[in-house]
């Protein structure tokens, strides 16, 4: 019912043109009274259109700063900002606010995760929506009610004649997410950033605004960034993923290379985390030990390190010294781990069972593929 | 026109050595209209006539969406909110009708954790002077000392016993609802009434505070009411689960049978909707979509109350009110038109 996964050969195909959206070396810095705090430190990735990308992450692992970079949102007199975010091509972090300005809203739109602090609740939807129009467009104010009224038909909200004229609080949380959706969608934009979309709604509400964004998707090619920490929603929705933790990317792939072979030691963890509907409940969780790090004070080495129950497989105390690379272990899979590749494969099978093994196209055959 | 068979009543499992059994509890919240006289115009029918009940070492999930009413019942089964109607009884001893003194004894018995790990602590207090409350509250005198029983629940529970004199704001949320639970625990209680006590925490902690919670169930043989949204972490650490829809449970049924085979139409809609971790696996499965928006619960509508979402809903569900049946051994579930046995192989 769900788009087609993504096979390792679309992605390789993917690769030949050029992404509409290329992070690159991107860097957010907040100095506070007790230090620099690193919020996002040298992340890049790239996304296609009409295909997701999920960033992964916990509280403070940087996921949102990174989302509040690429929209322009990150407040310049408060945070340094290197690096590049190129929008087809048009570079942002050293572009003018003006600049940014024109793009947001109409080329690039963010969902928030909380509806109700992001409309504004003072005006009626109509209001707001045909505000967002008349922005970015030279459209008579029935012309552009008329539009919203449209946007919102399409969003899945009954009688939207009707509710044009009501506000936010007027509105149950799933029609308020519908509303901000449809404000997003507005003026077609061609990047779509989904900060937690769903986070604050109920499972079938969530499962009828991930169907809407799949199937405004495929409708209009858009590039979807979804930032979130629940690895089913990931699993429904993305093509490409990126592990984030303490301001940086831990593990990176295709959605298959994650879930199936992941060989980063926290991407192991979170899997092992979660409980699933569909496998033994005797079966014991087991979580990651200890608490994600402070970004003011980050370990001198691998940033997972204190957490990580697989340091004494590395030589001499490489994880406490050296910051591992994000290296590549296949075309479109990369990871940021000092335990050698053989070994990480491994354990992974050991503690995923079921899950690495029931990958129909695992490392072997992938492997006399390319041969 | 609602009718309702009078011989017919809810058929719930009742078992002899039940630690709590919760029979036809309701509970209404007032809506009063303006004015002087502030007269009631109508009731927020939060629990309807829920029925079940507990043996030690147990642990029932409640689960349901926003507006359900699982949070109410939580907080009805703890009597911290007055029942409308029907009874509860601890340990064969109706409590119902107990005011907040004739309670006092019994929180021995009976504690709670809840959602907030930032709300359910007193900010001004110590960590020690949180977790030793119970203590003074019930006049216990541990023969070790206070502090020495406070220090040893703070190592039970993973928290460094050293920290005693820190305040909450110096732990993280993981950390404070492990506070939560020392304080719950500290008086050994039989039954502990948890409302959504992992939500507000990242899936690696979630995690840790699960495994927790199932150590102490074991170690101690305590009963848990355990109320959540999320039904993956219901699933796990529950023996049996209730479903509730709009005040009134529509299934209650063991773990395993909720998932594997649902038998009323609003549990498959709700075990379709949580995405599985696993891309093959949540991209193959058919997904059943909920029309509709939840209804009020001050004016609910007649006969089954999830009719107006429901894709099998009759005539007959308009007019008549279905109870809660035996359709399998333990498997209870109310619906005039049950959905087959297992739907969903495992």
């Amino acid at each position: 019912m769900s788009a087609a996964a993504t096979t390792t050969a679309e992605s390789v195909a993917d690769r030949g043109t050029d992404p509409f959206l290329k992070v690159e070396d991107l860097r957010v810095q907040f100095p506070t009274e007790d230090g620099v705090v690193s919020a996002v430190d040298g992340v890049s990735f790239s996304v296609q259109k009409g295909k997701t990308l999920a960033i992964v992450g916990e509280s403070g692992s940087g996921k949102s700063v990174t989302s509040q970079a690429i929209m322009g949102l990150v407040n310049r007199k408060t945070a340094t900002m290197t690096g590049e975010v190129r929008l087809d091509g048009e570079e942002l972090v050293s572009a003018r606010p003006e600049q940014v300005r024109s793009l947001r809203g109409k080329r690039m739109a963010m969902i928030f995760q909380d509806p109700l602090s992001s409309l504004h609740p003072f005006y009626s939807i109509g209001k707001q929506l045909t505000e967002a129009i008349r922005v970015h467009q030279d459209v008579s104010k029935a012309a552009a009610l008329k539009q919203s009224t449209e946007m919102l038909a399409r969003v899945g909200i009954p009688s939207p004649e009707r509710r044009v004229n009501d506000y936010p609080h007027n509105l149950s949380g799933g029609m308020r997410q519908r509303v901000m959706i449809a404000m997003a969608l507005l003026n077609d934009p061609e990047l779509l950033i989904a900060d937690e979309p769903t986070t604050a709604l109920d499972v079938t509400v969530q499962a009828q605004i991930l169907d809407l964004l799949r199937d405004l998707q495929k409708e209009f090619g858009t590039a979807i960034v979804l930032i979130t920490h629940d690895l089913g929603v990931v699993a429904d929705m993305a093509d490409d993923v990126v592990v984030m933790y303490g301001g940086r990317i831990v593990e990176r792939g295709g959605i298959d290379d994650i879930y199936y072979r992941p060989e980063m030691p926290y991407t192991w963890g979170l899997l092992g985390s979660v409980p699933r509907m569909d496998v033994n409940r005797s079966e014991r969780l087991e979580p990651i030990p200890g608490q994600p790090p402070s970004l003011i004070r980050l370990p001198k080495g691998c940033v997972f390190r204190p957490r990580c129950p697989y340091h004494e497989l590395v030589p001499g105390d490489r994880c406490d010294t050296e910051r591992p690379d994000l290296l590549p272990v296949s075309p479109d899979h990369a990871v940021r781990c000092h335990i050698e590749p053989a070994q990480r494969r491994e354990i992974a099978i050991e503690r995923l069972g079921a899950q690495v093994e029931a990958a129909p196209d695992a490392r072997a055959t992938t492997g006399m593929e390319d041969k | 026109m609602t009718v309702v068979d009078e011989s017919g009543t809810n058929q719930v499992l009742r078992r002899e050595e039940a630690l709590l059994r919760v029979d036809r509890v309701q509970k209404y919240f007032p809506i009063t209209g303006g004015g002087v006289l502030k007269r009631k115009v109508g009731d927020v029918r939060a629990v309807e006539e829920i029925s079940f009940d507990i043996v030690p070492g147990e642990t029932l999930g409640i689960v349901g969406e926003s507006g359900c009413g699982k949070s109410t019942a939580g907080r009805t089964i703890m009597k911290l909110l007055d029942p409308t109607g029907g009874t509860i009884e601890f340990e064969g001893r109706d409590i119902t009708n107990l005011d907040r003194r004739a309670m006092v004894p019994l929180r021995r018995e009976m504690q709670m954790i809840f959602q907030d790990p930032y709300s359910s602590l007193n900010p001004r207090h110590t960590v020690g002077g949180i977790i030793s409350a119970p203590f003074k509250v019930q006049g216990v005198k541990p023969a070790r000392g206070v502090q020495a029983e406070v220090q040893d629940l703070m190592a039970r529970v993973g928290l460094n016993p050293e920290h005693f004199n820190r305040y909450p704001n110096e732990f993280s949320g993981g950390q404070r609802q492990r506070i939560g639970i020392a304080r719950a625990i500290a008086l050994r209680p039989k039954l502990i009434v948890c409302d959504e006590p992992v939500s507000a925490l990242d899936v690696s902690i979630q995690a840790q505070v699960v495994n927790l919670l199932e150590d102490l169930q074991d170690e101690f043989r305590l009963a848990y009411v355990f109320i959540a949204h999320d039904l993956s972490v219901v699933r796990h650490i529950s023996d049996r689960i209730a479903v509730m829809y709009l005040g009134r449970i529509m299934e209650i049924a063991d773990a395993e049978k909720i998932y594997s085979s649902p038998r009323h139409p609003y549990t498959h809609a709700l075990t379709s909707a949580v995405p599985l971790p696993d891309p093959k696996a949540e991209r193959s499965r058919e997904r059943i979509l909920l029309k509709g928006d939840l209804p009020s619960p001050i004016n609910p509508p007649s006969g089954c109350v999830f009719r107006t979402r429901c894709p099998k809903a009759q005539q007959r569900c308009a007019d008549e009110i279905p109870l809660l049946r035996e359709l399998a051994p333990g498997h209870y579930g109310a619906c005039h038109f049950p959905e087959e046995k297992h739907l969903i192989p495992v």
